[in-house]
């Protein structure tokens, strides 16, 4: 079995997957809402809110739920990594404020759209940009107090191609995510299509952005090679799946894949938090926080995955109806 | 401004900010329950309106609320990251209760919102439920995390390193329970006043709106107990911060000298004898400790916390009285809604709930000055070492105010307005 401190870690990480494979998809529908184009425009639009709707918040709560974990679990990384990603951690948080103003305007109001499409772009990029500097080993360095003035504290840990590069990766990922799950959620043909095309399309883009990324990388070891190939099986899988139009399999395969890029990251970096210094081990509080952490999560979770299957199955099982959500929403207006 | 400085107004902005979507978030469930079960046994219409009137508006506050608590979350390591490395490991336990909390309440809102008509009416009630007893569950935990601050437990303190951690001791701190009961009261009277208050308004512009009168009586179950339980919670909270933090409530009565019997200072000029004593011991010889007994360059500052102690305690009792005149109406079956001077002392009071629990939280945060860890970690220890801190103060500022408008404004669309209008 897995040491305390270990679990723990892989806790968190699977709360940052359900957030990108979630919370992400959201960020994803903010860019097809910006890119709405051509004879359905508007009802692309009106898709992407409906599918967002009735899970927005919980989705955005699995963000909320890393942060809390990993300053209860592993203070000093959280310590190390607010000083030196402030600026980018700081620029994520004014992007997540707009699109969630935005989200909320442009359901209640009904306006809104360009900001939550702006922001929707933005904190993706910046999301990736510290996962891409911490990953470099940038963070551990500069947590540490190496180097002298603002510039080579507080900016060159993450201003850097390959942070950059894994800011661009994290915004397609999210994109091709959001254009997947709604060529399920579409529910005729026309909009299908046009979300088929774009998913197929996007999935191009991660591929180019993972190579971009990769010859960048400051070091090779990035990716561990065993989840690599588990990870190009997913990727082939949801091409596949889309040209068939099997679009069920392919919205499996596509969280797969990007479930496999998340865990190759980590499994490469393992055990070290914050490379190339500060291991899960060193970082972790002490040991009856870990326990009674892991108490919380698991009556946390007891209450919490019924919770959010029924979610779920209320508003993501078969048979759902556009129409009734539109007079909902914009109902009282 | 220093960095200090302008670390400890970006967090008191989104504390601030934040907190008026809290105090709606935990009480504006419960109105649109009892608006729902009205509904329920009734089928009169207008109580339908109101629970989905009411239900949007909480929707509204809630995607507001969980954007701004998701900043607070960060700002906590943002600008005080020694604090959080700190204090991580013993308030981290009600934080990740919180996590959950707010989950389930996320949860269970978007069944509410959406669910109407895709699940039965018991499960759509039910789900209303749920959204209220976890958004009053996550706001005491996160009220349990700041206790912790202001009377920290479950540690021993060595050469500045916490050791021998005890995070279940640090969550029984003694002032968990005074300020969780003071806060989860302050929220109902806050909600509940304000909205009775704003539909008063309304009903003394037009007498006879159904919709209106609905409001405000639901507005009034809720919003008058609570205001009038409250100066006793508010009496238990004193007592505690006399035994535990002099300094603060020396700060809060601006009282300088240490001395037994102390009088009770009103305002310029007039006293109670033996009045602070009484209040804070509840004994007329007490012996009250003043700011004398606390070193210079401890002291918070006292002339706010003075102020914003008188306007919270003033702004209560207006309320507890108002919540009284409301008791006493309806134990002698009057009709609340036709009395116009009832009415305008309801409509006074919807803003008092808010000001008064932002004065309060201004008391229990600049009262614990200078330590962010009563007595352990002083806040300038605790703060970034990143330099030019203003620039994200402002940015929040301005951002926060643009977003505050547009609330305000989606607000009075969606429930304030009559549905007649």
């Amino acid at each position: 079995m897995l040491p305390l401190a270990d679990s723990l870690a892989a806790i968190i990480l699977v709360a940052l997957t359900a957030y990108v494979l979630l919370g992400g998809a959201d960020f994803g529908g903010g860019v097809w809402d910006l890119l709405a184009s051509g004879p359905r425009k508007t009802r692309q639009r009106d898709l992407i809110a409906h599918a967002i709707g009735p899970v927005w918040e919980a989705n955005h709560v699995w963000l909320i739920l890393a942060i809390v974990l990993l300053f209860t679990c592993f203070p000093r990384a959280f310590a190390r990594m607010a000083i030196a990603l402030h600026v980018p951690l700081t620029l994520m948080l004014i992007g997540i404020v707009l699109r969630g103003s935005a989200f909320v305007f442009r359901s209640y109001g009904g306006g809104g759209g360009r900001v939550f499409a702006i922001a929707s772009l933005v904190t993706p990029v910046l999301l990736g940009v510290c996962v891409g500097a911490v990953a470099s080993g940038a963070i551990g360095e500069a947590g540490g107090g190496k180097g002298e003035g603002f510039y080579a504290v507080y900016v060159a840990p993450w201003l850097t191609p390959f942070a950059f590069a894994a800011g661009l990766f994290a915004l397609t990922c999210f994109a091709f995510l959001a254009a997947v799950y709604l060529t399920v959620e579409a529910r005729d043909a026309e909009l299908q299509e046009d979300f088929r095309q774009r998913a197929i399309l996007s999935g191009v883009w991660v591929l180019m952005m993972a190579g971009l990324g990769l010859a960048l990388a400051p070091h090779r070891d990035l990716v561990d090679p065993r989840l690599m190939v588990l990870t190009g099986a997913a990727a082939v899988t949801a091409f596949w799946a889309l040209w068939q139009r099997r679009y069920r399999l392919a919205r499996v395969a596509a969280a797969t894949q990007v479930t496999l890029i998340l865990w190759g990251w980590a499994v490469a970096q393992y055990p070290y938090l914050l490379p190339p210094d500060l291991t899960i081990g060193n970082a972790a509080a002490p040991p009856v926080t870990l326990k009674l952490a892991m108490i919380a999560v698991l009556a946390g979770a007891v209450v919490l995955f019924p919770s959010l299957f029924y979610l779920f199955k209320v508003f993501k099982g078969e048979k759902q109806k556009i129409e009734s959500h539109e007079t909902e929403v914009r109902g009282s207006s | 401004m220093s960095d200090l400085l302008a670390a400890r107004s970006q967090m008191a902005v989104s504390l601030a900010f934040h907190i008026i979507f809290a105090v709606i978030g935990i009480a504006m469930p419960v109105l649109m329950v009892i608006a729902e079960r009205r509904w329920q046994r009734t089928r009169d219409p207008v109580y339908l309106d109101l629970a989905k009137r009411w239900a949007r508006g909480t929707a509204i506050l809630f995607a507001v609320g969980a954007v701004s608590g998701t900043v607070l979350s960060f700002e906590l390591g943002l600008l005080w990251p020694r604090f959080m490395e700190l204090a991580g490991p013993l308030i981290g336990m009600p934080f990740s209760l919180e996590g959950f909390a707010f989950f389930t309440e996320a949860i269970f809102l978007g069944v509410y919102l959406y669910g109407w008509d895709k699940v039965s009416p018991r499960a759509h009630l039910l789900a209303g439920v749920l959204v209220a007893v976890s958004g009053a569950a996550s706001g005491i935990f996160v009220v349990i995390a700041n206790a912790w601050m202001n009377t920290p437990t479950g540690f021993t303190l060595l050469n500045g390193a916490l050791i021998n951690i005890d995070p279940i001791a640090a969550m029984q701190t003694p002032a968990a329970f005074p300020q969780a009961l003071h806060m989860t009261l302050a929220a109902y009277a806050a909600t509940g006043l304000g909205v009775a208050g704003i539909h008063a308004l309304l009903l003394l512009k037009n007498r006879t709106s159904a919709f209106n009168r609905a409001a405000l009586t639901i507005g009034l179950i809720v919003g008058a107990p609570a205001a009038v339980l409250q100066p006793i919670s508010g009496d238990i909270a004193a007592r505690y911060v006399a035994r535990r933090q002099p300094a603060k409530l020396a700060a809060m009565e601006a009282h300088y000298e240490t001395r037994a019997g102390a009088p009770l200072k009103l305002v310029a000029g007039i006293e109670i004898p033996y009045g602070l004593s009484l209040l804070a011991f509840h004994d007329p010889h007490a012996v009250v400790q003043g700011l004398d007994s606390v070193p210079r360059d401890e002291w918070p500052n006292v002339s706010l916390v003075h102020l914003s102690f008188n306007v919270m305690v003033a702004l209560g009792t207006y309320m507890a009285l108002v919540g009284l005149w409301a008791g006493w109406l309806a134990l002698r079956k009057r009709d609340l809604t036709t009395r116009r001077r009832f009415l305008w002392a309801v409509a006074i009071a919807a803003p008092c709930g808010f000001v008064a629990t932002e004065a309060g939280w201004m008391v229990t945060e600049l009262g614990r000055q200078p330590w962010v860890i009563y007595g352990v970690l002083k806040t300038a220890d605790a703060v970034t070492p990143m330099p030019g801190l203003i620039v994200p103060f402002t940015v929040i500022t301005l951002l926060y105010c643009a977003l505050g408008a547009i609330v305000g404004w989606l607000l009075y669309r969606q429930i304030i307005r009559s549905p007649q209008a």
